[in-house]
């Protein structure tokens, strides 16, 4: 498993121009993930998760956001290189992104197998009946029932998991090395939800495929990747094997995380007790001082945290953490 | 267990009719709540569980007759919710309270916090300006939320800060049941928490009784002492929450309890994972016998699951279940079959 990363993101910050002034929304971010290796990126809303992926695409609106350092390297190239029309063959086909909502990024007024084929069509200069076998081809795949009936609706006409499955076939059709998932369950019931991610593990089973996937349920991460990265107002706060971020993690905010949340349990033996809390709330990003930003919440803070921003420290095979007090307790 | 139960439904049926899509075409229903029974004791939480659709908030909107149910009974304390006349009804209103899953959109966003937690009072009559005033200190304090911001406006809350604003409007009238719609699934997880704390210190303290609304079965493991599990307007499985999560009878309550993701689970939890195929169905004119059949691993003809609607009956102490394939001994046809 010590293959090369096929996206490797280094050092990447990101700033959106406000009426006050700039903000820092991404500091300094690293991450990496292998062919067929499944990574989480996990954190509370306005962490950065998004931005992180929209980043990597290039679809930041800039202005008002900029990509002001770092490098997003595909296979070696740094694609923050690449003209505008140069990334258009990159999205789609080398890197594909499915979102929460499917109506985003589905058309309303077209039907949905030329959705499928026209990507297909701009990306692999397939005829036009070409891709539209493989569009059906592809949605079977996804185990969309009655594919070739299906070529002919329109997204309204599909149920949320439908749609769902629809971005995934679209994503998939150029057979992308890298597919990033950006809450791609939130809006579903979770029978069908438990159907999506095992869409998901057979397709990179099959393709190889390098997943992305971007949520706020720990079970979400536990169940389906093998690494995490743990995100906090626009910082990487922690990095490490599922097993080991769940069952130790290091960081005060990756703890709390995983203690607030009400874990469904299979045994019922002992009586519920309270949920820990993680107090307060997330800080206005602009409003950052260059010290830890969970400091105001953490009930592990001490002299240092005070004084200078932590640096991320190794603290086990392939573990990484960026906090005073994880690095005191070795 | 003699003391009589804070709120009683039975028989509740809510059903929409759809207007016809051409002149001539079958009128079509809506079987939102169809055939809902059961009892909240007082001082309890009582959970409402079930995917999109399901029915869980018309069954609470029904309750509190913000819509209009179209047969049944609903008694509140005694009082037949469904028949009294408007001047009783207001005032027992005040004494069943509503908290909504979304706290931005069900804040006045020209209201003061203040006043917004004050408007129940108003409403409904009691008490002088000073009081009102009293009370809405009392109130954010009970809440968590600090004196000083009883002159903000919702947009200068956290998601987090307005749920407690709603809650503490909730509980301007000293009310004895709150319905609670997905109080926390717009909530992150870290708020999340502190507001399930803020609801079970609450209920200790003024000995409220929940009528508790999600689709998060952590959720409603963590806070309920009885749950039903509805599906397509019909409650499939009724129990208290050691038996219903310890053995759900059901198959839809065991599979929705299997596809849960967990930080708990391991490879050989995830093998034997059901899955259950296609999307719930719609409930518009569903077809005669169980309506789970045509997703239930288990369903059989010879069993009646296509052509008769099983009833929901007791199987062991309160656990009830609505299957064909339950055995009168509480034996559950996932405890013997392999799928
Ligand atoms: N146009 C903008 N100007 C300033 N800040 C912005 C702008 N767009 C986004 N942000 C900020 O960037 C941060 C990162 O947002 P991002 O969408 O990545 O969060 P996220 O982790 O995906 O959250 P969620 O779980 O809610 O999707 C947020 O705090 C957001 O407020
Ligand atoms: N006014 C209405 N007219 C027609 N159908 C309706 C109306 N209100 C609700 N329904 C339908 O009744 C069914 C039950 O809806 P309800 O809102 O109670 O579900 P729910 O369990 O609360 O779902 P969710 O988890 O999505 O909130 C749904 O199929 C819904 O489309
Ligand atoms: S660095 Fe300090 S303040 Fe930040 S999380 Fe660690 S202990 Fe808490
Ligand atoms: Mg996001
Ligand atoms: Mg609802």
């Amino acid at each position: 498993m010590n293959k090369e990363p096929i996206l490797k993101i280094e050092d990447l910050c990101v700033d959106f121009k406000t009426r006050t002034g700039s903000v820092r929304v991404l500091h300094h971010i690293n991450l990496s993930v292998k062919a067929g290796e499944s990574i989480g990126i996990v954190g509370e809303s306005g962490c950065g998760k998004s931005m992180t992926a929209l980043a990597t695409m290039q679809l930041i609106p800039t202005p008002p956001g900029l990509i002001s350092e770092g490098s997003v390297l595909l296979k070696g190239d740094d694609l923050l290189k690449l003209n505008e029309i140069q990334m258009r063959d990159v999205r789609g086909n080398e890197i594909s992104m499915i979102f929460q909502e499917p109506m985003t990024s589905l058309n309303p007024v077209f039907k949905i197998g030329m959705q499928i084929s026209e990507n297909i069509i701009r990306h692999q200069g397939k005829t036009k009946k070409e891709a539209q076998e493989l569009s059906v081809a592809m949605m079977r795949a996804v185990k969309i029932p009655g594919a070739a009936r299906l070529i002919k609706r329109y997204p309204h006409e599909l149920s949320g998991g439908m749609r769902q499955r629809v971005m995934i076939a679209m994503a998939l059709s150029c057979q992308p090395s890298v597919l990033i998932a950006d809450e791609p369950t939130t809006a579903l019931d979770v029978t069908v939800q438990a159907q999506i991610f095992d869409l998901l593990r057979d397709v990179q089973q099959d393709m190889g495929t390098a997943i992305i996937l971007i949520t706020h349920d720990m079970g979400v991460i536990a169940e389906n990747t093998q690494r995490v990265v743990v995100m906090y107002a626009g910082h990487k706060f922690e990095e490490g094997p599922v097993d080991e971020i769940i069952h130790h993690p290091k960081h005060p905010y990756t703890r709390g995380l995983i203690r607030c949340t009400p874990h469904l349990k299979k045994n019922m033996e002992h009586e519920r007790e309270e949920l820990s809390e993680i107090p307060g709330i997330v800080p206005d990003l602009s409003r950052l001082d260059g010290l830890c930003p969970f400091r105001p919440r953490c009930s592990e803070k001490r002299r240092q945290c005070d004084e200078q921003m932590p640096q991320e420290i190794q603290t086990g095979d392939g573990h990484f953490v960026c906090c005073w007090a994880a690095g005191e307790d070795q | 267990m003699s003391e009589s139960p804070l709120l009683e439904v039975e028989n509740l049926c809510t059903y929409f009719r759809l207007s016809k899509s051409h002149p001539f075409g079958r009128s079509r229903t809506v079987f939102a709540v169809d055939d809902v029974s059961f009892r909240v004791s007082r001082g309890t939480t009582f959970g409402i569980v079930g995917e999109s659709g399901c029915g869980k908030s018309t069954t609470a909107m029904s309750i509190l007759r913000l819509i209009k149910p179209t047969s049944g009974s609903v008694r509140f304390d005694g009082n037949d919710v469904l028949k009294l006349d408007p001047k009783p009804l207001r005032r027992l209103r005040s004494r069943m309270q509503l908290i909504f899953q979304d706290p931005y959109s069900s804040l006045n966003p020209r209201a003061t916090a203040g006043n917004i937690v004050a408007a129940p009072l108003k409403t409904h009559n009691i008490g002088s300006r000073q009081q009102h005033h009293e009370r809405v200190s009392e109130l954010f304090s009970r809440v968590g939320l600090r004196p000083e911001q009883q002159t903000a406006f919702p947009h200068q809350f956290s998601g987090g800060q307005r749920q407690r604003i709603s809650i503490a409007r909730a509980l301007a009238t000293d009310p004895e049941l709150i319905v609670c719609d997905e109080p926390v699934s717009a909530l992150d997880v870290a708020i999340q928490a502190q507001v399930l704390n803020l609801l079970i210190r609450l209920q200790r303290e003024l000995n409220l009784t929940y009528l508790f609304i999600s689709h998060d079965m952590g959720v409603i493991q963590h806070m309920c002492d009885e749950v039903v599990v509805l599906y397509l307007g019909k409650i499939v499985e009724q129990a208290d929450r050691n038996s219903l999560f310890s053995h759900p009878l059901h198959p839809y309550t065991w599979s929705l309890l299997s596809a849960v993701p967990s930080i708990y689970s391991d490879a050989d939890s995830l093998k034997q994972r059901v899955k259950l195929k296609g999307d719930p169905p719609s409930p518009i004119d569903p077809p005669p016998g169980c309506r789970f059949a045509q997703r239930c691993p288990f369903a059989d003809t010879s069993k009646h699951c296509y052509s008769k609607m099983p009833l929901l009956r007791i199987i062991k102490g309160q656990h009830k279940v609505a299957c064909h394939r339950v055995s009168e001994e509480g034996v559950a046809p996932q405890d013997i079959h392999t799928i």
